[in-house]
């Protein structure tokens, strides 16, 4: 079996996650910037981050065979201060020719305020401006159905981004076909107490088809498994899905959205 | 899959969440304090469970959600708390 994991936060786990992840078949592994679970104090620590995401992690992640790639921005978590979400944005544009950043993102909302969607709507801007594909994260529980109605509107409303080169992450059965008619992507995510299961999210794809969907572990500082993209192929199969099923989701679609930027490049190719 | 088989690999499961929802109900009603917006939520919630059939799961992730389309002034907070306080 072959995937890729196309949303980890990999500077949250430890090295043998990276051992776990090659050995299930994992070919490429891509790190939207994130909440590092407290607030950063200064546009200095996101430099420092950004240099950690595009200098340091794909080094790590060398030593095991693996490709490691990164989206960037300051996330949701952290725009209710919209001078430091300015002076972050500034810092963006320095690091978008490095070799290994696929665009903008996990951009989004977090609790749906004001202050959020002016800084998603700079970070729509400036992807736009960039050429940029797009990672959206939708909130948590029970924000994200509220939340990805106010994200589609504003993405919507950015006529120089097409909606196949946006992908809007976290999606549940409340908000999947909201997404996926508006001719983005969907990713779903695999978590143990909140998001998808993987039970959950096969039968998504069972409903509405897996044509521009991915699945992801998201997996971060808090309760996650770095495991669970592999975890969800053996549901599929469990159920009778093809091996060639199992991989158009798991490998080709990522690839096929992932590709869309040419800095991506899998190891085969 | 046919229905047979769908209920010999997750009925066990499915039996296991269940009887720990209903311990959670339980235990919830052991201990002492008053009500909460999160059970009046986790009550309609219940209620989508039990009713017609089709779309359960996201009928019952509407139960839990914010209907609202305005954007709120200021985040006070970063954490969700998994129902909308709004609907009690």
């Amino acid at each position: 079996m072959r995937y890729i994991e196309p949303h980890a936060h990999m500077v949250s786990r430890v090295t043998d996650d990276y051992v776990h992840m090659v050995t299930a078949g994992c070919a490429a592994v891509c790190e939207p910037a994130f909440w590092a679970g407290f607030d950063r104090s200064s546009a200095a620590g996101f430099y420092d981050y950004f240099r950690q995401l595009t200098e340091h992690e794909p080094k790590r992640a060398a030593k095991f065979g693996l490709p490691h790639y990164c989206w960037l921005c300051i996330n949701p978590k952290e725009s209710e201060d919209t001078q430091l979400a300015d002076e972050v944005l500034a810092l963006i544009p320095s690091f978008l020719d490095q070799p290994t950043v696929l665009g903008i993102g996990e951009i989004g909302l977090n609790k749906n305020s004001r202050n959020e969607i002016q800084v998603l709507e700079k970070h729509v801007d400036l992807a736009a401006r960039h050429g940029q594909l797009v990672l959206v994260h939708t909130p948590h529980l029970e924000d994200k159905l509220k939340g990805t109605r106010l994200i589609l509107d504003v993405i919507k409303n950015e006529s120089r981004l097409a909606p196949g080169r946006v992908i809007i992450d976290h999606v549940e059965e409340h908000t999947v076909k909201l997404v996926l008619d508006t001719g983005m992507w969907a990713g779903m995510t695999l978590y143990p107490e909140s998001k998808c299961s993987p039970a959950r999210a096969v039968d998504m794809v069972e409903v509405y088809g897996g044509e521009r969907i991915w699945m992801n572990c998201a997996c971060d500082w808090g309760v996650s498994d770095p495991l669970a993209v592999p975890k969800t192929a053996l549901e599929m199969r469990k159920r009778g899905h093809s091996a060639a099923a199992i991989d158009r989701l798991i490998y080709q679609n990522p690839a096929r959205f992932l590709g869309q930027c040419p800095k991506f490049k899998l190891p085969a190719d | 899959m046919t229905r047979s088989q769908i209920l010999d690999l997750y009925f066990v499961d499915a039996r296991h969440k269940l009887i720990d929802l209903a311990a959670f109900l339980d235990r919830w009603e052991r201990a002492e304090g008053g009500e909460d917006f999160r059970m009046a939520a986790f009550r309609r919630a219940l209620q989508e469970l039990a009713g017609g059939p089709g779309d359960r799961a996201e009928r019952v992730l509407l139960a839990f959600s914010d209907p609202t389309t305005e954007p709120i002034p200021a985040a006070t907070t970063k954490a969700a708390c998994g129902a909308w306080p709004g609907a009690h």
